[in-house]
């Protein structure tokens, strides 16, 4: 009994459990800012002011808005299946957290020497780490699914089905710009195809892999764009279109599942973005050890750019963006594929 | 884990499988039984694999898996243009063929 | 160990539950979603194997891929529930004499197993223990495309075969 407190309580458990605390809390933070942020990027984009009334600046206005999503009415439609209509938004939200489990935001770290050993900032290091994030990817898409379902509704249905049928698509493109990254590093594990990209070319030019692979960061930036069901291929969940799809019938708490667990997966595949493409937290000026300052700096242009997209571009119509899934960026990902396995071979890149 | 754990479950879910094919009165739920065997067949194969430290297990396990994706899919084809003909999902509404 | 064992048997008692809801369910829907649970359940005993790799590809191959391509079909031909009225409104145990004698041979096969897995010598020992596991992806890969290079190769066809097919099957014919 006393070795198992000792083993509770020594400073690699609770260094561990403050760094899963971080990551949950800072995803749910995430989603909040974002939603701040949306809204304010979009105004000063539309020239408008936004946002202003609650709090400083409109700061305080995510919080009012969780307040009033929660005091909403929950409604079911009678004809909905009770059960899956209350699992679709769980599932989308864990399948949302899950996937930054293996996604490190840092170097090693001994939190300011208090550590024996340096613990690593991520909650799981897995040797096919790659691999599970486009495994929890594909769980994704079962929430939008049943949702569309359960609600029983037309608009849910066919909103749905599109969207499920956009995902998968664009998971291909997705897997063959991760494989390609992997080749080049030699390995699945996200620490290590990171640490590949520490150091510079000719003294000032980092080594990340966006310089050696652009197509490979431009298939994977619309891909995870499309994935994360964002704009300009949001057309499954377009107001003008199908009365905001598959979340249609949805309302108060679970509306609100499935808001967060889309503004986490934007948070997610920008972080992997960053580790795979960026150079995850190297960068000049800061050690390593606070090399978690780069990460969310960077982070946190990706996730403008996102933003970026939404409010600049008009929207894909369906027909347009299967195409372009399947015609345009499935041949490039794979001839990328095909030339980067060439330039290892012969080359040894 | 003993081996004999691993292979007990996955004789018993080959088992569950088989009856499920026979009782099962949907086509869907019917081609549902056959990937548990299926899986009950890749367990057992990496159960033995790991045993004789070999990776040959693992190997096959993707094979198998392939062999299922290609047959679910050309059998819920199948299934689909069946829909089509008779409006129904269960095996017994299509008896042209019963002498 | 006591955790192997505690985590074996918590996976094992997942897919065993999935398998039986799958056999059992009459909406075609949970009947997939039961499938995908025992699909998790047997991901986390390949992860007890020492087989990452195969768990994860499996959870993005069946449950990600096929189960999709599963529940897409239920929902697009809105497949009824199985019901029994429409066809006979007995317990399938006092149904037509193929139900029965499939229960019964099923049955059969279990006891069977048990029987084979009860004269096997060998099973008690520790999975694996005194071999070293292979489970790095180098090593499978590696292993995949030198001596099983011409299986991959045949895959690959089997698959181009089963595209074109499932098109051409559920293809609706133009009159």
């Amino acid at each position: 009994m006393q070795g198992i407190i000792d083993r509770l309580t020594a400073p690699q458990t609770i260094a561990y459990a403050v760094i899963v605390g971080i990551v949950f809390m800072g995803l749910q933070i995430m989603a909040a800012v974002m939603v701040y942020a949306e809204r304010k990027v979009a105004a000063f984009m539309q020239q408008r002011y936004g946002p202003y009334l609650v709090g400083p600046r409109g700061l305080l206005q995510p919080i009012a808005d969780i307040v009033k999503l929660f005091f909403k009415e929950e409604l079911r439609p009678k004809a909905a299946d009770a059960f899956l209509f209350s699992l679709a938004p769980i599932i989308s939200v864990a399948a949302a957290y899950l996937a930054f489990a293996p996604v490190p935001f840092g170097a090693p770290t001994t939190f300011f020497g208090m550590l024996d050993e340096p613990i690593k900032l991520q909650v799981s290091d897995v040797n096919v780490a790659v691999l599970v994030i486009f495994a929890v990817a594909s769980m994704g898409v079962y929430g939008i699914v049943l949702a569309g379902w359960a609600s029983n509704s037309k608009y849910s249905l066919l909103g749905g089905l599109r969207s499920s049928a956009q995902m998968i698509s664009y998971e291909l493109a997705y897997g063959m710009s991760l494989a390609t990254v992997v080749m080049m590093a030699n390995s699945m594990s996200l620490t290590t195809i990171v640490d590949q990209q520490s150091g510079y070319w000719f003294g000032f030019i980092p080594k990340w892999y966006i310089f050696l692979q652009p197509i490979a960061f431009f298939v994977f930036a619309c891909a995870g764009v499309a994935e994360t069901n964002r704009a300009p291929f949001d057309f499954p969940e377009a107001e003008q279109e199908l009365v905001a799809g598959y979340h249609t019938e949805y309302s108060s708490m679970r509306f609100a599942m499935f808001f967060m667990a889309e503004y986490i997966n934007m948070v997610t595949v920008s972080a992997v973005a960053v580790n795979l493409f960026l150079g995850g937290w190297y960068g000049p000026f800061i050690p390593a050890n606070y090399g978690w300052i780069w990460f969310v700096i960077k982070l946190a242009v990706l996730l403008f750019v996102y933003l970026w997209l939404r409010w600049t571009l008009p929207r894909f119509r369906y027909d347009q963006l299967m195409s372009f899934g399947w015609k345009v960026l499935l041949p490039l990902a794979t001839v990328n594929l095909l030339l980067t396995a060439a330039g290892v071979l012969y080359f040894g890149l | 884990m003993p081996l004999g754990h691993y292979l007990v479950l996955s004789g018993l879910l080959f088992a569950i499988g088989t009856a499920g094919v026979f009782l099962r009165r949907n086509l869907i739920a019917l081609l549902l039984s056959v990937e548990l065997m299926l899986n009950a067949v890749n367990l057992a194969f990496v159960a033995f694999g790991r045993q004789w430290g070999a990776v040959d297990g693992q190997i096959i396990t993707f094979f198998v898996m392939t062999v299922a994706a290609a047959e679910a899919a050309v059998g819920l084809a199948i299934v689909i243009a069946l829909f089509r003909h008779r409006e129904s999902l269960n095996p017994e509404a299509f008896t042209s063929l019963k002498w | 160990m006591a955790s192997d064992a505690l985590l074996f048997y918590l996976f094992a008692t997942i897919t065993v539950a999935g398998a039986l809801m799958v056999v059992t369910q009459k909406n075609p829907v949970y009947s997939v979603l039961s499938i995908i649970a025992a699909f998790f359940g047997l991901a986390g005993l390949y992860v007890l194997l020492e087989a990452p790799f195969v768990a994860v590809a499996q959870i993005i191959i069946y449950a990600g891929a096929i189960m999709v391509l599963f529940l897409f079909v239920v929902m697009l031909l809105n497949a009824p529930r199985e019901d029994a009225a429409e066809w006979d409104r007995s317990h399938p145990l006092y149904r037509p004499m193929a139900m029965r004698i499939g229960g019964a041979l099923a049955v059969l096969l279990a006891l069977e197993l048990g029987w084979a897995l009860s004269r096997t010598t060998g099973l008690a020992a520790g999975i694996g223990e005194d071999r070293p596991a292979v489970s790095s992806v180098e090593e499978l890969g590696r292993v995949l495309f030198t001596d099983y290079m011409f299986a991959f190769e045949v895959t690959s066809i089997l698959i181009i075969a089963a595209m074109v097919g499932a098109v051409v099957l559920a293809r609706r014919r133009e009159e």
